[in-house]
């Protein structure tokens, strides 16, 4: 990352230098990314949490009590296919109202750029077990039993039973740990390629999570078989991770 | 005449001194800084200062309260009662909260509801509460500037002897900000420089154990040393609410039953437990969570087994769980001499 700074920095020296006549001063810009999130194409915001008032694609009614999430690694690609990674993590927390919006916490040159990605969640090598204090403090740990690391999100909420009882359930996804084998994770974070962006001065750009996704694409949830003690249970976190990919869609880039 | 004027002088030149926060180590490598407002720097002087206002039986309205006599330093500055009586005999409805590692509530929002934003308004209430110390601000500042220390230990600290309910407030704070708890056999454990009992260990695993007592997803864990999340829950204590909790606060029904998480350090020493100081022990407190839960619709999702009552722990594991409680004890904090009177 360092080298990356450097490299951007000698290379604005450079463009400026070159001509006294036409100064052409380009600076490395930070990004803003912000996430909003919908039901079925309808905005929700936390002013709708604890109400019965959503219906998933089993036909089970549920709320939302808790939502936050961690997305990492906001890189844009150059059009010579040099990755440039602009933010280490961020905590998105619905419920709180919290982390929704943020600037990068690198620059990079204005300019086209073929992709902008991120992960959502953390990749294994950077899933240490309390190497962020931030997240410590935020209480999103996973225990050391179930690989430790970091919560990739944490969804609560309560549905609507086969007894027809409200029923909770905890929709956390983690790394995917084989609890008979815990050194041998699969890394369940994922990124996504949002497109090509032009950044700006102030370029903004609009993340959407549509949340009825993970209910839906490919495996149709029933939340009567999957609930609650869904961390250790390797095989729904495969089935997380799948449901994962068609959850984010690109709302807007602005300038 | 002129000694007098070089002395008013040097007075009112007086820098406070920059207080030096000892954060544990853990804390150091685990948290984030602790939060201390730019508006109210930590300094010797203020925090001394703050520490007599603590104790002094002056702020209540007929001299008998201080903040100490509800947030006693032996009982982990909570109360040894269920709830506590005022000035006047009269009780309240809630058990008083610990006062531990305030300075790392980043959510700013005190008292078991939240109602308090702020550290420095917290301290302002108390005050002027008809059932507690039932005083009025003029009163107190009256009682503060005719006291032969005060004025001069408020110039030292806020650079004046005008003294009012802000800097009293402000003081408090301070005080209340150094309130640091670290250093238990647990996080010695951590550490390397204590072992734990098998059974210890056993608790700890039944704490963290989304499957077992899934305690972590509030209260903190190895990662987290303040033992808390700070957050609202409603962990389903009563089926029916008397009391509405952050929902009187925000006027919220989803927040109705709601209280925040209280830190697990000292539990030794912070009896009853709960905010209405419903359970005398631990064991109670670990029944409930086993076997005591009441549905509420608030009731946090992450009461996830409410239907059967609670977690269902066996008796030995209710045991072990205790076992590693207790191991957040922390003496060094409950005898800190710089935390008394």
């Amino acid at each position: 990352m360092k080298k990356k700074i450097l490299a951007i920095i000698c290379f604005s020296i450079v463009i400026t230098s070159c001509s006294e006549d036409k100064d052409i001063i380009l600076n490395p810009v930070a990004i803003t990314l912000n996430f909003n999130h919908s039901w079925n194409g309808t905005e929700i915001t936390n002013a709708d949490f604890g109400q019965l008032k959503f219906t998933n694609e089993n036909d089970q009614m549920l709320s939302i009590e808790r939502l936050r999430y961690v997305v990492s690694e906001v890189s844009l690609t150059h059009e010579s296919g040099e990755v440039t990674v602009l933010n280490d993590y961020n905590l998105v927390d619905l419920t709180n109202n919290e982390g929704m919006s943020f600037r990068t916490s690198e620059g990079i040159l204005p300019g086209e750029y073929s992709a902008v990605t991120f992960r959502f969640g953390l990749k294994r090598a950077d899933n240490t077990d309390g190497a962020y204090p931030d997240l410590n403090t935020a209480n999103f740990n996973v225990p050391a039993p179930l690989g430790g690391g970091y919560h990739f999100m944490q969804f609560d909420g309560k549905y609507i039973n086969t007894a027809s009882a409200e029923a909770p359930f905890n929709y956390h996804v983690i790394s995917a740990i084989d609890p008979t084998n815990i050194n041998d994770a699969v890394d369940t974070s994922f990124t996504l390629n949002v497109g090509r962006v032009t950044v700006g001065s102030n370029t903004n750009i609009t993340i959407q999570m549509e949340v009825s996704e993970w209910f839906k694409n490919p495996n149709i949830w029933d939340l009567n078989e999957y609930d609650i003690n869904l961390m250790g249970n390797y095989d729904v976190q495969l089935l997380m991770n799948q449901n994962g990919s068609s959850v984010f869609d690109l709302v807007s880039i602005t300038q | 005449m002129s000694c007098s004027n070089q002395d008013t002088d040097l007075e009112e030149e007086y820098i406070p001194v920059p207080f030096s926060l000892k954060v544990p180590e853990l804390f150091q490598q685990k948290l984030i800084d602790p939060l201390i407002p730019n508006n109210n720097p930590l300094t010797e002087e203020g925090v001394a200062l703050g520490r007599k206002l603590f104790f002094d039986k002056k702020l209540s309205g007929n001299n008998t309260q201080a903040c100490a006599t509800c947030h006693k330093p032996q009982n982990s500055f909570t109360d040894d009662t269920r709830f506590s009586d005022g000035i006047e005999g009269v009780f309240g409805v809630r058990n008083s909260m610990p006062l531990i590692n305030l300075a790392w509530n980043f959510s700013d929002r005190f008292a078991w509801d939240g109602k308090e934003l702020g550290l420095e308004r917290q301290a302002l209430e108390p005050v002027i509460n008809p059932i507690e110390m039932h005083n009025n601000w003029n009163n107190v500042v009256t009682r503060l500037e005719q006291d032969p220390e005060y004025p001069i230990l408020f110039s030292r600290a806020f650079g004046t002897t005008s003294i009012d309910s802000t800097l009293v407030a402000k003081a408090i704070a301070q005080f209340e900000r150094i309130l640091i708890s670290g250093n238990s056999k647990f996080d010695q454990y951590l550490l390397g420089n204590a072992t734990l009992s098998l059974q210890e260990l056993n608790g700890f695993a039944v704490f963290m154990d989304e499957e077992k007592g899934d305690c972590f997803h509030c209260h903190g864990s190895d990662n987290n040393p303040l033992w808390t999340d700070n957050k609202f829950h409603n962990n389903g204590l009563d089926a029916n609410f008397n009391d509405l909790g952050l929902g009187t606060v925000t006027g919220d029904p989803n927040d109705n039953g709601k209280f925040r998480s209280p830190t697990l350090r000292n539990l030794t020493f912070s009896a009853p437990y709960m905010h209405d100081g419903r359970f005398a022990t631990l064991e109670e407190v670990i029944n409930h969570y086993s076997e005591g839960l009441q549905f509420s619709p608030t009731i946090d999702p992450l009461m996830k087994k409410v239907s059967q009552g609670g977690v269902q722990l066996s008796a030995e594991e209710k045991i072990a769980l205790k076992a590693f409680l207790l191991t957040l004890t922390d003496f060094e904090f409950i005898n800190n001499p710089d935390f008394r009177d």
